[in-house]
């Protein structure tokens, strides 16, 4: 085997940063099996002429597994003939465990199932959250799909569909989390496994479950449903830790980072160093918490909002996620049911009403939150605003049957709580 | 025959077993497993060390380190022998690819993070650091990138190290990279995409043959591309001047090609910051464009990250990210300080633009 001269991916061995050129390398020189040396030296091969062209090579085609119409990036080289053994260069998109959990023997068996038949190149994880096995023929994918499916692991989406779920490491080590985010993530999903599998959406649609607002998932900004543990009541305060927060690091430092960070003025240091909050205007946005870990935590009446609509730019631009539900308990088997009821309610509505190759938050801004939420049959709450209306052209025909909704929701509600 | 032979082919396939996302439970540290939504608090002995305690009094360790996300099985391996030695062999991997090890037993995190910066690896990208870089895949393997964002990365973190590495900065830095602008990369408090400057080339034989043209023509957020005949043969055309150049035809239609050796650039956003900690969550805004497109090692692009860096850095307040830092200077001081030209490309014109305009007289002298 000739091994092709890469002057310019070579600048990219030299630093302190784990390099993945010499990871490359390293299965091109040292791993036993020859189809691996010749498919990575021909991956390098066409690499350094895209560095040294500034262009890429690769395009895309079908490739799947049986049964699925989907979780297959197909590549297919365009300078092939100079570049004959990795001229198919497949990702496979594998679910990863909720909250990326993973033993060494299970990465080991994912390891040696890899090196059997794709290039030995692995990321954990993309993106939207796949395991990617980067680089197989379009034979071998079945074969390792077949192997690994046997042991546990899954397809993700690719193309308009229901796409792989992310969720935090959440209640499995956090004292932050609100929710049970696997069980959200994997119930949702799971739930979707025909919509993923085989893609028949307008576009696709992204859950994340993130346990508190920090949303280290990012879920407000990228998932078309986004699940962000939070709760109700009082936050817990441990004044005791609060007070040897405030002895060691001082008044003024609490004042600057704590009390005056609040976005709603709700933190007050009182004369004795102990703290107060007001909770009926604390939105749990997590900053205090954040700071002193062992003096806040979440109250006890814990639950989740649900937003939607996340997404990035194209097609009309960035949209966040929109409040579509204010607060939900995740505790029964009746409020997991109803989270899934709402996740179905909005995709088979957004299935039938978007346009070809529009996200739901954009269909949401072209037909009106309102319209969406009467198509998922959901009323709507000023948790959902910003701000009411600005501009002064409206019909509001309805508006006294719509008022008179509103008191009997309310009334409704105060004989739930009492 | 040819029906014979179909039928046996068909019985050879596997159907598959569509489980879905897997349990984490059955890979979970079983201190985690017994302490699950039981959690009381935590703390950061030393970066790249978390801390977590449970009401039962139970406490695990976490070492996170950073790879080169795009791992082969040789690194993964590795990985695997250092958790097996060192820690409990339960490992999980955070959004921005780095490996986390839990173990029980605090004596063994020194060893353990010795044998990871052993192995090249390095610890850190926890709490006030700048974090790994979460980025695409590029000229590796994305069919319509206009850089390679795995190199823009390792390049990056050559530099950035030893801010992942220390907690040096006022709050969390989470950085992205794409290689183009569908931005697969994300928001982040600084981000390095590509942006393209002219429209597509078109190559005028192949659209009828590979291109749906009413989709093409239904993919363009500005409208700019309508059927047209060009030499005699069903084509596209681009009004130029409404094009905003964002790739968006590319993909469905290959001969529209956007990338360009001599044209696509490298564009800096700031300012996204995915919390709703003490402010609502925010997407990032541009700060600098035309940054050339220079590989392997893209100088110019960390040269402007490194200094946005330090300036933040050496201005903002404790628990501040970039965009609080932002919101409470100014973008015109923003702009003094890093140095940067502010130029007509700043303002926005997309739908809803205004909204981003000053309309008050908050001003700083």
């Amino acid at each position: 085997m000739k091994k092709h001269d890469t002057p310019m991916l070579d600048e990219l061995e030299n630093g302190p940063w784990p390099s993945f050129i010499s990871g490359i390398k390293r299965l091109r020189d040292t791993h036993p099996e020859k189809r691996i040396n010749e498919m990575t030296n021909d991956l390098l091969g066409q690499l350094e002429h895209s560095y040294e062209t500034r262009k890429g090579y690769w395009k895309g085609g079908t490739v799947s597994v049986y049964g699925y119409g989907g979780g297959i990036i197909p590549r297919f080289s365009e300078v092939g003939d100079a570049f004959p053994k990795s001229k198919e260069f497949h990702t496979l998109r594998v679910q990863p465990p909720a909250g990326n959990f993973y033993t060494t023997d299970i990465l080991r068996k994912m390891a040696d199932s890899w090196e059997k038949y794709g290039s030995g190149l692995v990321t954990f994880h993309g993106q939207t959250g796949n395991i990617m096995f980067i680089g197989s023929t379009s034979d071998a994918t079945q074969h390792f799909f077949d192997e690994i499916n046997e042991y546990g692991f899954d397809l993700g989406g690719a193309g308009p569909c229901v796409r792989t779920a992310m969720s935090c490491v959440g209640a499995g080590r956090c004292e932050m989390s609100n929710i049970n985010e696997h069980k959200a993530h994997r119930l949702l999903v799971n739930n979707f496994i025909d919509d993923m599998h085989r893609p028949a959406l307008p576009y696709k649609f992204k859950f994340k479950v993130s346990g508190c607002a920090n949303d280290c998932m990012n879920s407000i900004e990228r998932a078309d449903m986004s699940i962000i543990g939070t709760w109700r009541d009082d936050i817990k305060i441990d004044q005791a830790e609060f007070k040897e927060y405030v002895g060691l690091k001082g008044r003024k430092h609490v004042i600057d980072n704590i009390v005056t960070r609040c976005p709603t003025n709700a933190i007050s240091l009182n004369d004795d160093d102990s703290v107060t909050i007001d909770n009926q205007n604390c939105v749990k946005c997590m900053h205090c918490l954040n700071v002193v870990p062992k003096a806040f935590h979440p109250g006890d009446d814990k639950g989740a909002t649900v937003l939607m609509g996340g997404k990035r730019t194209l097609k009309i631009g960035d949209l966040m996620g929109t409040v579509i539900v204010p607060f939900m308990k995740l505790e029964s088997q009746e409020d997991w049911d109803k989270l899934v009821e709402i996740a179905e309610e909005s995709i088979d509505f957004w299935a039938d009403n978007a346009l070809e190759h529009e996200r739901c938050g954009e269909m949401i801004e072209r037909i009106g939150l309102v319209n969406f939420l009467e198509g998922i049959g959901i009323e709507v709450d000023p948790n959902m605003v910003g701000n009411p209306r600005e501009s002064s052209y409206f019909r509001g025909d309805g508006w006294d049957g719509e008022a008179v909704k509103w008191y009997e929701r309310a009334d409704a509600k105060d004989k739930d709580t009492a | 025959m040819a029906e014979v032979e179909v039928k046996k082919e068909k019985k050879q396939m596997r159907a598959p077993i569509e489980t879905g996302a897997p349990d984490g439970f059955q890979y979970m540290h079983p201190t985690m497993r017994k302490n699950f939504g039981q959690w009381k608090w935590h703390d950061h002995p030393r970066p790249g060390v978390l801390r977590h305690a449970a009401k039962s009094g139970d406490e695990i360790w976490t070492v996170r380190a950073g790879t080169q996300r795009i791992l082969d099985v040789f690194t993964l391996r590795t990985l695997c022998d250092i958790g097996d030695k060192f820690a409990d062999g339960f490992v999980r991997f955070t959004i921005r690819s780095n490996i986390e090890y839990m173990l029980k037993d605090a004596s063994r995190v020194e060893p353990l993070i010795e044998a990871l910066e052993k192995e090249g690896f390095v610890v850190g990208g926890t709490k006030n650091s700048v974090a790994m870089i979460s980025h695409t895949q590029g000229w590796l393997h994305c069919d319509i990138p206009g850089t390679d964002a795995s190199g823009v990365v390792k390049a990056m973190m050559d530099e950035l190290i030893d801010e992942f590495k220390n907690n040096d900065m006022p709050n969390r830095v989470h950085m992205t990279t794409s290689c183009c602008q569908i931005n697969c990369g994300g928001q982040g408090d600084i981000a390095i995409n590509i942006q393209h400057t002219k429209p597509p080339k078109i190559n005028h034989d192949l659209v009828s043959n590979v291109c749906e043209r009413p989709s093409v023509v239904a993919r363009c957020p500005v409208a700019a591309i309508r059927p047209a005949m060009v030499n005699g043969k069903a084509s596209l055309e681009v009004d130029e001047k409404k094009c905003i150049c964002c790739g968006a035809c590319f993909p469905p239609c290959p001969p529209m090609q956007i990338n360009d050796p001599e044209h696509s650039k490298l564009a800096i956003w700031v300012g996204g910051n995915h919390s709703n900690a003490r402010s609502k969550p925010t997407f990032q805004k541009l700060v600098a464009a035309g940054i050339p497109n220079n590989p392997p090692r893209w100088p110019e692009a960390t040269a402007i990250v490194k200094r946005i860096l330090s300036k933040y850095k050496e201005d903002a307040k404790d628990w501040e990210r970039i965009n609080d830092w932002i919101e409470r200077i100014g973008w015109p001081r923003f702009f003094e300080l890093t140095e940067l030209p502010f130029t007509k490309y700043h303002i926005d014109n997309w739908r809803g633009g205004r909204k981003t305009l000053n309309s008050s007289t908050y001003i700083r002298f």
